[in-house]
């Protein structure tokens, strides 16, 4: 071996080296802005189309349905379409490397398991988080132009909404690592976005057929269904409380996680 | 330097590499010799603590890859070329790679430079070529200034400008003093680039020594004959018990007896010889006779492919040889090998053995199948 290597101290490997590079490695690619351009344009797209379908039908909606609309209604909605797309980001930024086979020159670079997977998920909650708190102020700032049309519109001084807000953006970042974990778990594109899909998108629908009171309580802890409560400005009917909702949801990711990390440690790469 | 004890792989029931021990030491080029599916590329991925070991370790420095607190510093490999994500660019690859290991960004440019990617370093890794994959796979290597280098199989697919760049390379860096592990199975290469080899077969570590004594363990020179009296001849040797073959150029193939004797034979009867070498040896022979039994995907050969055939039924060239063939038949070396003819010999000159020739003395072979040592005609890298 060179002088040079015999002199190299051992010491642990740097946290924010790993950081850095995983930031890199996430701005470097085109995926990662085209996802979250999609979800950015899905989110506010579709928080427009439904203040625009609630301004439209606001009249004839029963006076049940008018006493329980928020403002916050159209962004609610809008998360069903989007959440996906932001969990897809959380996939890819793992199963990529395991489709190109770079997980292993990764893996080479960083071979402390850990500490590469706690890098990759600070960075991407990060980035998620940065985005998505700016696509959730901006879902909001456009329905309510809509709304306001009608007169239907709040603003971020009402009671919860500016919460609601917030917690959209954080909701998001937690999807994204909810998806990294299901991609770490199963290391492959489209079945981890179809686990996310499932997951997100379809148990939330099936939920809510559910029969009887044990339905609802079951379809209140499902995970889209705990962490979107975050999104309403007051607590709603059959809904757990937003922060205990975001909590739970919160745990689930954090379950996979671990799930993952076990996994990913003992695996061969 | 990197350390192997008892180290052992398997995959559900398949054993992928079993108990392997051996070193490779600084200094100088180790070859890692096995045929397909031996377990190159899984003792390197273990290595690099990408698979764990099913048992025993393997130590790189003296320390497990895995507590290894900058690896790239220490360690450079590249196992697959193609391991790169294919939109990030070859430098933002490096960079990502430079920015894990606390390496400084100007190296990032210094290896482009030095790998001739500078052209390309912002195109997407999609766009290129195997080569060009190759050529970025070492960047990444070099980019800690490592101590340790492994490569496996580099010299895939590549074309002669290409190899010979990276034998050239692999040279110099065992030269500096660094450790270099390099896989293959091209024996020609590994006769032109290692020093020393470690020779793996269905898991099994079969030899670890010096190329040069592991050529002369396994494989035996010979002397080719070729005369228009072969018949007559064939019967004057074998008539004092030398060993002979036919040799599917033509001629004879005559083992154990120098070439001046064999001359002085024909001299003696009055027979014209009209071509006498010594031919070397080859890696390749050698490898073939000791990895013969372990190797684990064999083509199908075309049945007729006695190795050992005794001269007479060795068609065209030999006439009539004597069945008294007893005291030269040898016992001890393993059945050769399953590819039919005799192996294209590859003359090895002294590349291996000792420490790095002060100029690396590369040599490439000759084409055609006789070499002799008289003549050698060694091209120059
Ligand atoms: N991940 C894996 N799962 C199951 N079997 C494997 C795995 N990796 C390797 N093997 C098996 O282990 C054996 C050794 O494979 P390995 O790739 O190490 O051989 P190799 O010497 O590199 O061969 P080649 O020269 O073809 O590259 C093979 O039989 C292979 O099928
Ligand atoms: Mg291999």
């Amino acid at each position: 071996m060179s002088d040079a290597t015999a002199a190299k101290p051992a010491k642990r490997m740097r946290f924010a080296n790993v950081l850095s590079a995983e930031w890199t490695k996430i701005l470097t690619v085109k995926s990662t802005f085209w996802t979250l351009f999609a979800g950015a344009v899905v989110l506010i797209g579709f928080s427009a189309l439904w203040a625009l379908a609630f301004s439209a039908s606001f009249d004839d909606m029963s006076s049940n349905d008018r006493a329980t609309f928020t403002p916050m209604l159209p962004i609610q909605a809008a998360f069903y379409f989007a959440m996906v797309i932001f969990g897809a980001l959380g996939v890819l930024v793992i199963t990529a490397e395991y489709a190109s086979g770079m997980i292993r020159t990764t893996l080479t670079a960083v071979p402390r398991r850990v500490t590469y997977l706690a890098a990759k998920t600070v960075v991407l909650g990060v980035v998620v988080l940065l985005v998505g708190l700016a696509v959730s102020f901006a879902s909001f700032y456009a329905s309510q132009l809509i709304l306001a049309t009608k007169g239907l519109d709040g603003s971020l001084g009402d009671r919860g909404v500016l919460r609601a807000v917030i917690g959209g953006g954080v909701y998001l970042a937690l999807i994204a690592i909810l998806a990294l974990a299901v991609g770490t778990l199963l290391r492959h594109t489209a079945g981890s976005i179809v686990v996310v899909f499932v997951l997100m998108f379809v148990l939330g629908i099936v939920g809510g057929f559910l029969p009887g009171s044990w339905g609802d309580t079951v379809n209140k802890y499902l995970p889209s269904n705990a962490g979107s409560a975050i999104l309403s400005p007051t607590r709603q009917q059959g809904e757990l409380a937003p922060w205990t909702g975001l909590a739970l949801f919160a745990a689930y990711t954090l379950v996979l996680l671990a799930a993952a990390l076990v996994l990913f440690k003992r695996r061969d790469a | 330097m990197i350390e192997a004890r008892g180290l052992t792989k398997r995959y559900g029931g398949k054993t992928a590499v079993d108990h392997a021990d051996f070193t490779v030491l600084p200094g100088r080029v180790t070859g890692f010799l096995g045929p397909n599916g031996a377990g190159k590329s899984t003792t390197m991925r273990m290595v690099l603590g990408l698979d764990r070991p099913t048992a025993g370790q393997v130590t790189v420095n003296g320390r497990p890859y895995r507590s290894l607190a900058a690896p790239l510093r220490e360690v450079g490999a590249l196992l697959d070329a193609k391991a790169v994500h294919g939109g990030r660019s070859a430098r933002n690859h490096l960079l990502v790679l430079a920015k894990s290991n606390g390496i400084p960004k100007r190296r990032v440019d210094e290896m482009l430079d030095l790998v001739g990617l500078r052209s390309v370093a912002k195109k997407p890794f999609r766009g290129f070529s195997l080569g060009m994959g190759q050529r970025l796979g070492i960047a990444a290597a070099l980019l800690g200034d490592p101590g340790v280098l492994m490569f496996d199989e580099p010299v895939n697919g590549l074309d002669p400008e290409g190899i010979l760049w990276i034998r050239t390379l692999m040279r110099g860096l065992a030269r500096e003093g660094r450790t270099v592990f390099v896989s293959s199975h091209l024996m020609s290469e590994m006769a032109l680039t290692a020093d020393h080899l470690v020779v793996i077969g269905r898991g099994r570590i079969l030899a670890d020594t010096g190329t040069r004594e592991f050529i002369d363990a396994n494989a035996t020179s010979h002397v080719l004959v070729r005369s228009p009296q072969l018949a007559e001849l064939a019967r004057h040797l074998t008539a004092r018990g030398h060993r002979v073959e036919g040799d599917p150029a033509g001629g004879l193939r005559v083992t154990g007896v120098p070439a001046a004797d064999i001359g002085d034979i024909a001299a003696d009867n009055g027979l014209r010889l009209h071509e006498l070498a010594t031919v070397q040896p080859s890696l390749e022979e050698a490898f073939m006779r000791l990895t013969g039994d372990t190797v684990e995907y064999h083509a199908a050969t075309p049945q007729p492919s006695p190795p050992q055939t005794p001269p007479a039924q060795d068609p065209p060239t030999l006439p009539q040889a004597p069945p008294q063939d007893p005291p030269t038949l040898p016992q001890g070396p393993p059945p050769a090998p399953p590819q039919a003819p005799p192996p294209s010999p590859v003359p090895v000159s002294d590349a291996g053995g000792t420490p790095t020739p002060p100029d690396g003395v590369p040599i490439t072979p000759q084409n055609g199948p006789t070499q002799t040592t008289g003549n050698p005609g060694w091209g120059l890298t």
